[in-house]
């Protein structure tokens, strides 16, 4: 993990009417940093993501993603991150290769690029003998490793992860959280948001949001004696119940 | 028994949903089937609650068959699905009237069973179950499951996509319900929910991994198992999966949990090991074995 910042937030803030959904928020993550990003349903998780990621304007503080402003520059911002979800991942109706041919081309990538991604992809991942088989045939696991992988094919600076490993084996799920180590071990931030607490406890720092603030920030281990708690998923209750 | 399966396979096309699942569960028991995405958990309800005929094997609920005396099951047990089953356009209200009036009673006659629980949400009584949030969702879902008053409760995964305060309630309200004598079979692929339950099986790829009380598949655990931390995760992992005694190495939270394949490790040699390989700030302790520690060992 480097000093350097790769998302830099103050004050940042949203309305909708008289409503705040998110209350001047205060918070940096560095690169290659393991960033959990929690709160319950309702807290402002998500109307702060799409601030991040360049798709809902804020209505007052400042914000940089990538060195990008969140303001000026939400196209350079998105082309400098990926995203994944365990709601949107692949097109269960193409291919292995045609799945990753078709991001590799909405990230913009040229032909020649997105043929060596691919062959690249397939070996890593050890999926050459399904590589022209429907992703649909991949069990679960699979799916979100390869998914995972085609969210960082244009070497984004960022990877915004939406509750990567809910659902998933155990074993699988290491697997995955391996890769995540990986990829933030080579210098890409990870961002991960989610409200399985014990997701939060791989992360290095975590923030947790109430109402719109973030009430907390710190490594988990950090947390857990500054609340006097076992789990995060302890922490949180204590938190988020007052 | 108030539950019982035995042998019950189910397949669809080429993909075996059940292999041959066998187990009971007991009058008041709350029982779990703990187990990921796609192990099979969404077929066994739809087949106990007579949704799903199954290829093989018999099933009774409270004593019913699930396939000769199906609509008896239907009168006898509350379900609450995975996905929300609710009317989006009716309101809380309208939504419990009409499960009540399907079932031949009125919210009136069992409101004691489902006071605790729609007492929460009341104040919303006139909204559209639409626009409820997740766990008021889940809260009158649980409601409408329950207001003819079941002997049998099956709830397949309420608590996924539910935030933890929600979920610690949910719980709540799920021992007070077993506390009036209902029977009830959840499931749930947090491995920490099993905790909770008087006896669980453990589910994955269609199988039984193995049934019995959270207490005791832990203590089962083969191994002693090790915190491992360093300055450096990613190739802390690295070092330990080369380590030539290693017998598994998986990321826990802020840790690794390390087993040795020896019965005499000893962890200043792992530490050695680790600070060769130049790990810095290198921390080894004993720890408590958990229900995933023993789903991955079991599923290995």
């Amino acid at each position: 993990m480097k000093n350097e910042n790769i998302i830099q937030v103050k004050d940042l803030t949203k309305k909708f009417g008289d409503f705040t959904a998110v209350d001047a928020i205060t918070f940096n993550v560095k690169k290659g940093e393991i960033f959990g990003f929690l709160g319950a349903n309702g807290a402002g998780k998500t109307t702060a993501m799409k601030m991040l990621i360049g798709i809902s304007k804020p209505t007052s503080g400042e914000a940089t993603v990538a060195g990008y402003d969140v303001y000026t520059h939400p196209e350079d911002i998105k082309k400098s991150i990926g995203y994944m979800s365990q709601k949107f991942a692949l097109y269960d109706d193409l291919t292995i290769k045609e799945n990753i041919t078709f991001f590799g081309g909405i990230y913009g990538l040229s032909k020649n690029k997105i043929d060596e991604k691919r062959s690249e992809l397939v070996e890593e991942l050890g999926l050459k003998d399904v590589a022209d088989e429907l992703v649909s045939s991949l069990p679960l696991g699979w799916k979100q490793k390869l998914s995972f992988s085609v969210a960082l094919l244009h070497d984004p600076k960022i990877i915004f992860l939406d509750e990567p490993t809910g659902g998933v084996d155990p074993i699988t799920r290491r697997q995955f959280w391996e890769m995540i180590y990986k990829t933030a071990h080579e210098g890409t931030t990870v961002f991960v948001t989610t409200h399985y607490m014990d997701e939060a406890e791989y992360c290095n720092r975590v923030s947790i949001m109430v109402n719109g603030k973030i009430e907390a920030l710190d490594s988990p281990k950090k947390l857990k004696e500054q609340y006097n708690a076992e789990s995060m998923n302890e922490v949180f209750l204590k938190l988020a119940r007052g | 028994m108030s539950i019982s399966l035995k042998h019950i396979s189910k397949s669809y096309g080429d993909l075996k949903a059940v292999d041959d699942i066998s187990f009971e569960v007991k009058e008041g028991e709350l029982f779990g089937l703990i187990g990921p995405d796609g192990a099979g958990k969404t077929t066994i309800f739809r087949i106990l609650t007579t949704l799903l005929l199954a290829d093989e094997g018999v099933a009774t609920v409270a004593g019913y068959d699930v396939v000769e005396d199906y609509k008896k099951i239907r009168n006898h047990v509350g379900y609450m699905p995975g996905r929300f089953s609710l009317y989006q356009d009716l309101s809380v209200e309208e939504n419990l009237r009409f499960f009540a009036t399907v079932f031949g009673t009125t919210i009136e006659e069992n409101y004691d069973l489902i006071k605790d629980i729609y007492i929460q949400i009341e104040p919303f009584k006139d909204r559209r179950a639409g626009k409820l949030s997740g766990g008021m969702k889940q809260k009158l879902a649980l409601s409408c499951a329950l207001i003819h008053k079941p002997e049998v409760l099956f709830l397949d995964e309420p608590t996924t996509g539910v935030d933890p305060v929600s979920r610690k309630e949910f719980w709540e309200m799920l021992k007070r319900l077993q506390q009036k004598g209902i029977t009830i079979l959840v499931s749930t692929p947090y491995m920490d929910e099993a905790a909770l339950c008087d006896r669980i099986a453990l589910i994955q790829d269609a199988k039984i991994l193995e049934i019995d009380t959270p207490e005791d598949i832990v203590k089962h655990y083969p191994k002693k198992i090790y915190d491992v931390r360093s300055d450096d995760m990613y190739e802390l992992i690295l070092a330990l999966n080369k380590y030539k005694h290693h017998y598994s190495v998986y990321p826990f939270g802020e840790f690794v949990h390390y087993t040795d394949k020896r019965d005499d490790f000893n962890p200043d040699e792992l530490k050695d090991y680790l600070e060769k390989e130049g790990q810095k700030n290198i921390y080894i302790e004993p720890t408590k074995v958990t229900i995933e520690d023993a789903f991955m060992e079991l599923a290995k």
